[in-house]
């Protein structure tokens, strides 16, 4: 069946920051992403199946914007996992933004285990066009 | 090098030889291993749910068929509908149709199957026929 597609069935994990220890016995993914920008907004989209809005963590710390998701998935009770292709966790990712994101323009919403985060780049920042004038 | 113990990296290993247990007992499995999207099995005596990972498809791009043991489940996810001008920075998010078949351990009572979408999850419930279930014959004296 080829079917025109690029969609991929693995998840890559989170390699363990050396000194550091999770404290949730889950493992952690990093979510894949898409970028892109229109005028002076920048969208980021990130796959974060079975994680709802609340327990979504965006951080912006100087210009590096950190994403947290944390899932609320529990093992169908009474049943056993008899096979399996995937493991179910929690999502990590940073993105370095450009220096101009305006900070108090960040809009997130979640649909369909997607984040969207939209970004705005601040309005001092933004390069003038400059008219050249024709002089005759 | 220090090697961090994973007791996820363990239960992995099992998880993959009772797979191996399982499908060689049964003949349960995927038909197509590897494909999107993966998928994972569980099982409570008659009563099986199947789970996948879907993120960025709508409810009703999801299809799922049954006939006898075998689900079908097939669906889209629909590209990102970008303003005229955009540009992409990154695009790792996949996008377009998918197809995968599932042989389920047992007849399916079709009256008794819910698909849930919940967060980009997906969640199918299923229960054995009544007809498929094993069946104790007594034994007559004389």
């Amino acid at each position: 069946m080829a079917e025109n597609t690029n969609l991929e069935p693995t998840k890559e994990e989170m390699e363990l920051t050396e000194g550091a220890e999770r404290t949730r016995p889950r493992r952690v993914f990093v979510p894949r992403a898409t970028i892109y920008e229109h005028n002076d907004e920048i969208t980021i989209l990130v796959d974060m199946p079975g994680v709802q809005a609340d327990n979504i963590d965006i951080v912006m710390e100087k210009n590096e914007l950190k994403i947290g998701g944390m899932v609320t998935h529990e093992a169908p009770e009474g049943y056993s996992l008899v096979y399996s292709e995937y493991s179910v966790g929690d999502y990590e990712r940073s993105f370095v933004l450009p220096r101009d994101i305006d900070r108090e323009k960040i809009e997130a919403s979640m649909k369909d285990g997607v984040l969207t985060v939209k970004l705005q780049r601040a309005e001092a920042y933004q390069a003038r066009k400059i008219d050249v004038k024709a002089i005759e | 090098m220090f090697r961090y113990y994973n007791l996820n990296d363990e239960m992995d290993r099992m998880r993959r030889e009772m797979d191996r247990m399982f499908r060689s007992v049964s003949g349960a499995g995927l038909s197509t291993p590897g494909g999107y999207p993966a998928m994972n099995m569980w099982l409570d005596g008659d009563n099986v749910i199947l789970t996948a990972e879907l993120p960025g498809v709508a409810r009703d791009e999801v299809d799922i068929s049954i006939e006898g043991d075998t689900l079908t489940l097939s669906g889209e996810r629909k590209p990102q509908e970008l303003p005229e001008g955009a540009t992409y920075h990154r695009r790792e998010c996949g996008y377009g149709k998918f197809t995968r078949v599932i042989k389920l351990p047992y007849q399916i009572n079709l009256d008794e199957v819910k698909a849930r979408m919940h967060n980009g999850v997906l969640e199918v419930k299923l229960e054995r026929a009544e007809a498929d279930k094993p069946r104790k014959i007594k034994v007559l004296e004389g």
